[in-house]
């Protein structure tokens, strides 16, 4: 049966020896390679929750009365959009574990690639020949921050209104053709009919198609590349160590999905996240207090607060740098900055040499401190999004609390810089790595008679000893009592 | 089983320690049907109890097994409890997920497994092939013909061009001098969001109200904060002696930062707090920033009180409402 199966497909498709090669594929066995899948199998979940709320959802800024379950909210006018997100929460079955596991699914799967990306700066594992798919990885952080934005904006609701009316005044900010973008991307002026469902197809149809395609280049990348992998023994920049594709990695891999999807679904059930019905439907005039945005727009948002207000105006012109810098610039320049890093640091340290052994933060002081003081600069960013909740927790003014930041986001970047590197520079003296180091041995403390101690060290645990063996390919059957 | 593993079986590089390790593993290997067999170390789990490991993934299985069916059976009630629904899907997911990443990584060969690694880059020849096979090809499509190629190519850019248009041009109007208007005009009647027309007596002292222009309600551009600082006329500016009635003064409600609505309003220190990114207004000094990302003052819009006392607008705002942009003079 199954000889006759793959027989078919090797005599139309000549599966059997990449197939073959594939199965072989070795992934090293280190903990940071599952951030990545975090991020891969949170976008699964986002696909599939995605299509069942489509199903409800309607793309629609139509003035309607509320006649659902949701008692507190009957006989109010408000968008189809907002109505139908109140029946996906209320109305449908298994509608509000949907919704909110999808939301989730958004805030871990931006989480993911941003923790995933700052492994690979740290461990270098950007360098050649890994340029391209890091151009990539980038791309993907900023669509997804996009998507989220875009796909937390369409319930219409009071707070995320207000996030699109933001949206439409960072547009126009910028300068000569602002006003235009922004007539564009709306239809007309603020608010228009168009935005909903201009939203709509970007967040369900063409975002996710980029995403997809993007993802898939950089899986084909990864594979063309193979892994990288940290110093070893039996490591080599000739040679990838760990486990073979099928069977051990298949299983582990699959578990591993299985568990993102019950912890976003878990999370999803029961921990409330953006309960619109609370906020009301979108009314222009109207806002809440102590508005914040999802967490991946935090660095944004903060940009925004601790700007000056330095806008220009004179030539019969006017440029808002004010919110131009803070929401135009800032994203911008952050982009092309992540893009052209690998070139900026090949340029710097003359290596044209391709790198499949990872760094260990450590032995690179100057990157590592560098990436500590850019990371501290958006951390700062971020707490910069709630100056109006820290004023009121702490009751200091909010001007203290502005100024404050309007420091810290210079002071603790080089703080942060100063310090990553002198911890750099204390480690590296002490500890080898791995591939000169022996392995770690228990001590054991014996006491004589006399009262004086002696330490010696113990043999390593048999299994310990296994970990030391040299690597082997993978044999075509790694069953131990037929090879026998 | 074939050649090629029976031969590697035979490791070079395991020697001693590999012999000793194989008592072990065949202890552990005892309940295994056809003896203690392991010549290769790589090939034995980690685990050193198997069977202990297998009845934990049994207990993960049945459970994950629970899990689902508890979930199908509070689907099937129709209980719109999200709660137990995540609860319960969540753990069937987590222990499948959990079982089956233990039997990947107790249960399956150990290793370690290696694969070489090839150079990426192709030999000095193959590289030269191809790009002479590239440019060169194209040198011959051109020769002689570099006019058919710009022709072609200036053809292609007309319809990039062209085509270009309904993607972008057809999204929406040009902005003209939309931004510098509103609704407002002279003699528009100041109405509540429910369209009810605002008098005289409709504020306390220290009440706020947004209004829009009669026919307007709701308008997100004209909507206008409304606030009854006293009960005489206040002079905000100098040249504003008319323009705020019985202590009644209207500003634009657009935030001249990023538009959002300044909505909070203190009494004690007449000042009003844009909710968004924290810009403080001075009401009694022309709505002037005092602290915060806003760059300009909110409009004021000059008020008068009809005969019949009626709130209306003197005319329209004098400048653009909200945040700047390029064409703001």
């Amino acid at each position: 049966m199954i000889d006759q199966a793959l027989g078919w497909l090797d005599e139309r498709l000549g599966v059997s020896k990449s197939g073959k090669k594939f199965l072989d594929k070795i992934f090293p066995d280190h903990w940071s390679f599952m951030l990545g899948e975090i991020a891969l199998y949170s976008f699964v979940v986002l696909v599939l929750t995605g299509v069942f709320l489509t199903l409800y959802y309607v793309p629609s800024t139509k003035e309607v009365i509320y006649h659902g379950r949701y008692l507190p909210l009957v006989g109010k006018r408000m968008s189809e959009a907002y109505a139908s997100t109140l029946h996906i929460s209320f109305g449908v079955r298994v509608g509000l574990l949907m919704r909110q596991t999808h939301h989730w699914a958004a805030d871990v799967f931006v989480a993911a690639i941003a923790v995933h990306m700052i492994r690979v700066f740290f461990t270098g594992a950007y360098r050649k020949p890994r340029e391209l798919n890091w151009i990539i990885g980038v791309t993907l952080l900023m669509l997804a921050i996009v998507n989220g934005f875009i796909g937390y904006s369409l319930p219409d609701d009071l707070i995320s209104g207000t996030g699109i009316r933001i949206a439409f005044s960072i547009t126009e900010s910028i300068p000569l053709v602002g006003s235009y973008l922004a007539f564009f991307l709306f239809g007309g002026n603020y608010p228009g009919t168009a935005i909903i469902p201009r939203f709509f197809i970007l967040h369900v149809l063409i975002l996710p198609a980029i995403i997809a395609v993007l993802i898939g280049a950089h899986m084909g990348l990864l594979i063309r590349h193979k892994h990288t992998q940290f110093p070893g023994p039996g490591r080599s920049e000739d040679n990838v160590v760990g486990s073979p594709l099928w069977p051990n990695f298949a299983a582990k891999t699959t578990g591993f999905q299985l568990i993102v999807f019950g912890v976003l679904f878990a999370l999803g059930g029961l921990i409330q996240i953006n309960p619109i019905w609370q906020f009301g439907p979108y009314l222009p005039y109207k806002v809440s207090y102590a508005v914040q945005p999802d967490w991946y727009m935090g660095w944004l948002d903060g940009a925004l607060r601790i700007m000056p207000s330095w806008e220009f105006a004179g030539f019969g012109h006017t440029i808002p740098f004010e919110v131009f810098l803070p929401g135009v610039v800032l994203p911008l320049v952050t982009t092309l900055f992540f893009f052209a890093w690998p070139f900026i640091e090949e340029r710097f340290t003359g290596d044209h040499a391709p790198h499949h052994l990872l760094d260990r933060p450590r032995d690179r002081p100057l990157r590592t401190s560098f990436g500590a003081a850019v990371l501290a600069f958006y951390v700062v960013l971020f707490g910069a999004s709630s100056t109006d909740v820290i004023a009121n927790f702490f009751h200091i003014t909010l001007n203290t609390v502005l100024w404050s930041f309007r420091f810290l986001v210079v002071i603790v970047p080089i703080v942060v810089g100063v310090i990553t590197n002198r911890i750099c520079h204390e480690l590296a003296g002490t500890a080898q790595p791995r591939e000169a180091r022996p392995r770690r041995m228990p001590n054991v403390i014996v006491r004589s008679d006399e009262g004086g101690y002696e330490t010696y060290p113990v043999s390593p645990y048999p299994e310990d000893e296994a970990i030391e063996l040299e690597p082997e390919p993978v044999p075509v059957n790694v069953d131990q009592d037929a090879t026998a | 089983m074939t050649e090629e593993s029976m031969s590697y079986n035979v490791g070079e590089s395991a020697g001693a320690s590999t012999e000793s390790l194989l008592n072990d593993s065949g202890e552990v290997d005892e309940a295994a049907p056809s003896g203690p067999s392991a010549l290769d170390p790589r090939l034995a789990p980690i685990a050193k109890n198997p069977e202990r490991v297998e009845k934990v993934i049994v207990g993960l299985f049945v459970l994950g097994l629970l899990g689902f069916a508890a979930f199908g059976a509070l689907y099937w009630h129709g209980g719109r409890q999200p709660q137990l629904e995540g609860v319960f899907i969540g753990v069937g997911l987590m222990s499948l997920g959990f079982g089956l990443s233990s039997w990947g990584k107790y249960l399956m060969p150990r290793g370690p497994f290696v694969e070489e690694r090839h150079p990426l880059a192709s030999e000095p020849q193959a590289q030269e092939e191809f790009k002479e096979a590239l440019v060169g090809r194209g040198k011959y499509v051109l020769k002689r013909r570099g006019f058919l190629a710009g022709l072609m190519g200036l053809a292609a850019t007309v319809f990039a061009i062209v085509a270009a248009f309904p993607f972008i041009r057809s999204l929406g109007p040009v902005p003209g001098d939309i931004l510098d208007k509103t609704s407002w005009k002279r003699g528009s009647r100041l109405v509540t969001a429910d369209g009810r027309p605002v008098k005289v007596d409709t504020l306390q002292v220290g009440g706020i109200l947004t209004v829009f222009p009669e026919g307007h309600a709701g308008s997100a551009i004209a909507q206008t904060v409304l606030i009854r600082a006293a009960d005489v006329s206040i002079t905000t500016k100098p040249g504003r002696e008319s323009w705020a009635p019985e202590g009644y003064i209207a500003y634009s409600k657009v935030c001249t930062h990023a538009g959002c609505p300044v909505g909070l309003y203190q009494e004690q220190t007449q000042q009003l707090l844009c909710p968004c990114h924290q810009s403080l207004f001075n009401v009694l000094d022309g709505a002037q920033p005092v602290f915060g990302p806003a760059p300009r003052p909110l409009p004021q819009l000059p008020l008068m009180i009809d005969s019949e006392g009626f709130l209306r607008a003197q005319r329209g705002y004098e400048v653009p409402i909200g945040p700047g942009f390029w064409s703001r003079s």
